[in-house]
């Protein structure tokens, strides 16, 4: 108690010492003045125009790279192009958001190399910032989700056994137990989840790729996403401990692996047994039979 | 003229006229390098040996490595893999192998390999045994006086025919009959709509078209008061008149088999995509329509669904349903369409059902036909 009182009186001391100093005055106006223009630069009007002005920049360039790059199948304004049938060519695009922009041409979906059934993932075609502005495009047709934040899917927050439990019940049914993916009608597939960045996982279940139905977030929460998005992740870097998964398919790859090796094995063994054996050339030992 | 007939050593004289290519009998026996080369005897033994011995090693290190390794929380790993498992399964392995190639090494190199013929025997006992048999059967008979003595034959009869009866009786220890339980769900009109899992209520805004909602009714979440006609709650005295009781949140087996059948997804799509059958017109809301989960077929749980073909597949028999056209059977050995829950929204806004499935849930049974 002492040793307390005693520590700040030296404390309160020291203050006023400073306070009595020359710069004193000065140093206090100095710093009221830095905060002051700090606040005023944070709220001005002004800062919120260069704001506005940035992202009608990124509007413009990504206006820019979609007509080279896109409107050939999605029209020239993001408003898709029907074919005679009355099917998409290019799906319009007013209203799908920058989540679904970062997603189609961040995994390399887009642009598609050729008309399939299912856009593949493959190598991606733009840096970071034109996959941004091209988002800024695109989110200005029409109000859409946006590009989550990085918390929203961080997948050391999530909660693993619940997120395990809303992906068996919505998810197995597609992208398989382990994620691996599986097959769908017409030659479409539920592509694997084991290599996807959560931020694409997060941006797939807001948006609802190709045949992938939405997951919107006032059904199933950002929570519920991020919980889903920390299974995956534990799945993924939990240790094979039974041995080799074989992809995780399940009885096709090991009834396959049974067939082709554990067959092939046992054959090899009965072509051994029933192989004649080596006969000698040479006269009989010890002079018999 | 039998086998025994045809053996070359019979004595009986072939009545057949001679085979159009003649028997060339057994090759000369040739002899292995391990029948005349001492050595090489010597050599295979060794080998045969030397592998029975590194199969006795293989299980001592299986003993070994059942101790050594870790397994649990925190196993000991190799390669990426549970070095516990490996090791266990290597060494097992390798010992039983090596003991069958030992085998059978030895019978290839050592073991006499002179060609042996063994001629087939008739499988007919001689007429002696016949007779025999037969004679002490009747006489068996005749002795027990089975025939004569009628009261002791029927009672043994009858004794023995009843022993059946417990074996059917012991059959209603299957359970009791299933009942009405079949054509039921616990569905209800006003019961609100709630996603698996989390038990989030939804409101019809909260779709987008191309949504997939997994659900289950809300009483496996909270209990289900009584509501009056408009959709509000009755307080107690009102559900007391009316002589309902509030649904309790049921548990353990009950739950699951509930779940099981109460499980519905929840589709949106855009209205006009929509073909609704005659009396469905009002059982969906913008869009917005339910199907239940299980499969028509066998039960499977199915939700691989197509959002721009609306096409619902099974994954355990490739059924296909489409639900723009009400549930209807596409593809696939199922034979009936999509059950549909009938959607409305209640007074707060949230998806509810406006009464149980109209039909029974899942695949077909005895007294559905």
């Amino acid at each position: 108690m002492r040793l307390l009182s005693q520590t700040t009186r030296r404390l309160a001391g020291g203050l006023s010492r400073h306070r009595r100093r020359k710069l004193a005055g000065p140093a206090v106006l100095l710093i009221a003045l830095m905060l002051t223009g700090g606040l005023f630069a944070l709220f001005s009007p002004a800062q919120a125009e260069t704001k506005k002005a940035n992202d009608a920049d990124d509007v413009a360039a990504g206006r820019a790279l979609f007509l080279v790059g896109c409107s050939s199948c999605h029209g020239a304004n993001g408003e898709g192009i029907a074919t005679k049938r009355g099917n998409n060519y290019g799906p319009p695009l007013v209203g799908v958001g920058a989540a679904a922009v970062d997603f189609q041409v961040g995994t390399g979906r887009m642009p598609l190399a050729g008309p399939t059934v299912q856009a593949p993932r493959k190598k991606v075609s733009y840096t970071k910032e034109e996959i941004q502005q091209l988002g800024a495009y695109v989110q200005s047709l029409g109000p859409g989700p946006a590009v989550p934040e990085s918390e929203e899917y961080d997948p050391n927050e999530g909660d693993v056994s619940r997120g395990g439990a809303i992906f068996r019940t919505n998810c197995t049914a597609c992208h398989n137990f382990a994620g691996a993916g599986g097959a769908l009608p017409g030659g479409k597939y539920a592509p694997k989840l084991t290599d996807v960045s959560s931020k694409h996982i997060f941006e797939a279940l807001l948006t609802g790729p190709q045949q992938m139905p939405v997951f919107s977030n006032d059904v199933l929460t950002p929570a519920d996403k991020r919980d889903v998005i920390s299974y995956l992740r534990q799945n993924d870097d939990a240790p094979k401990y039974g041995g080799f998964s074989m992809g995780t398919l399940g009885p096709v790859s090991e009834g396959m692996f049974a067939w082709l090796v554990g067959i092939g094995v046992l054959v090899g063994f009965a072509v051994w047994i029933a192989a004649h054996t080596a006969r000698a050339k040479k006269a009989v030992k010890g002079g018999q039979q | 003229m039998t086998d025994l007939e045809n053996r070359p050593d019979s004595g009986v004289v072939r009545h057949e006229p001679e085979e159009p290519i003649a028997d060339p009998g057994l090759p000369p026996h040739e002899l292995r390098p391990t029948d005349v080369d001492e050595k090489a005897e010597r050599r295979a033994e060794r080998q045969v040996a030397g592998m029975f011995l590194l199969s006795a090693v293989f299980t001592v290190l299986f003993c070994v490595s059942y101790f050594v390794f870790a397994i649990g929380d925190d196993p000991t790993m190799v390669l990426g893999l549970g070095a516990s498992n490996v090791a266990l399964g290597f060494c097992l392995g390798m010992a039983l192998l090596l003991i069958g190639v030992g085998a059978i090494q030895w019978a290839r190199k050592l073991m006499g390999d002179e060609e042996i013929v063994e001629m087939r025997h008739p499988a007919r006992s001689s007429d002696e045994d016949r007779e025999e048999a037969v004679a002490s059967l009747t006489e068996g008979v005749e002795q027990s006086g089975i025939g004569r003595r009628p009261l002791i034959r029927n009672t043994l009869l009858l004794s023995t025919g009843l022993l059946g009866v417990p074996a059917i009786i012991a059959l209603r220890d299957l359970g009791p009959l299933p009942g009405d339980k079949l054509y039921h769900t616990v569905w209800r009109k006003w019961m609100r709509v709630v996603q698996d899992v989390t038990g989030t209520p939804i409101k019809p805004e909260d779709l987008q078209v191309g949504q997939l909602v997994n659900a289950q009714p809300d009483v496996f979440y909270r209990p289900f008061n009584p509501k009056d006609s408009d959709g509000d709650d009755l307080t107690a005295a009102q559900a007391e008149a009316r002589g309902e009781e509030p649904l309790e949140v049921p548990e353990g087996v009950e739950l699951q088999q509930e779940k099981a059948k109460a499980a519905t997804i929840v589709v949106r799509m855009e209205p006009s995509d929509i073909t609704p059958s005659k009396g469905r017109e009002d059982w969906g809301i913008d869009g917005i329509l339910a199907y239940s989960k299980i499969c028509t077929h066998v039960g499977c749980p199915i939700s691989l669904w197509e959002q721009q073909t609306h096409h619902l597949l099974c994954p355990c028999h490739q059924s296909t349903f489409d639900l723009a056209d009400n549930g209807k059977v596409i593809f696939g050995p199922a034979n009936r369409a999509l059950p549909q829950l009938p959607l409305m929204v209640d007074p707060d806004g949230y998806l509810v059902a406006q009464s149980d499935y109209t039909e029974p849930v899942g695949p077909s049974f005895w007294e559905r036909g």
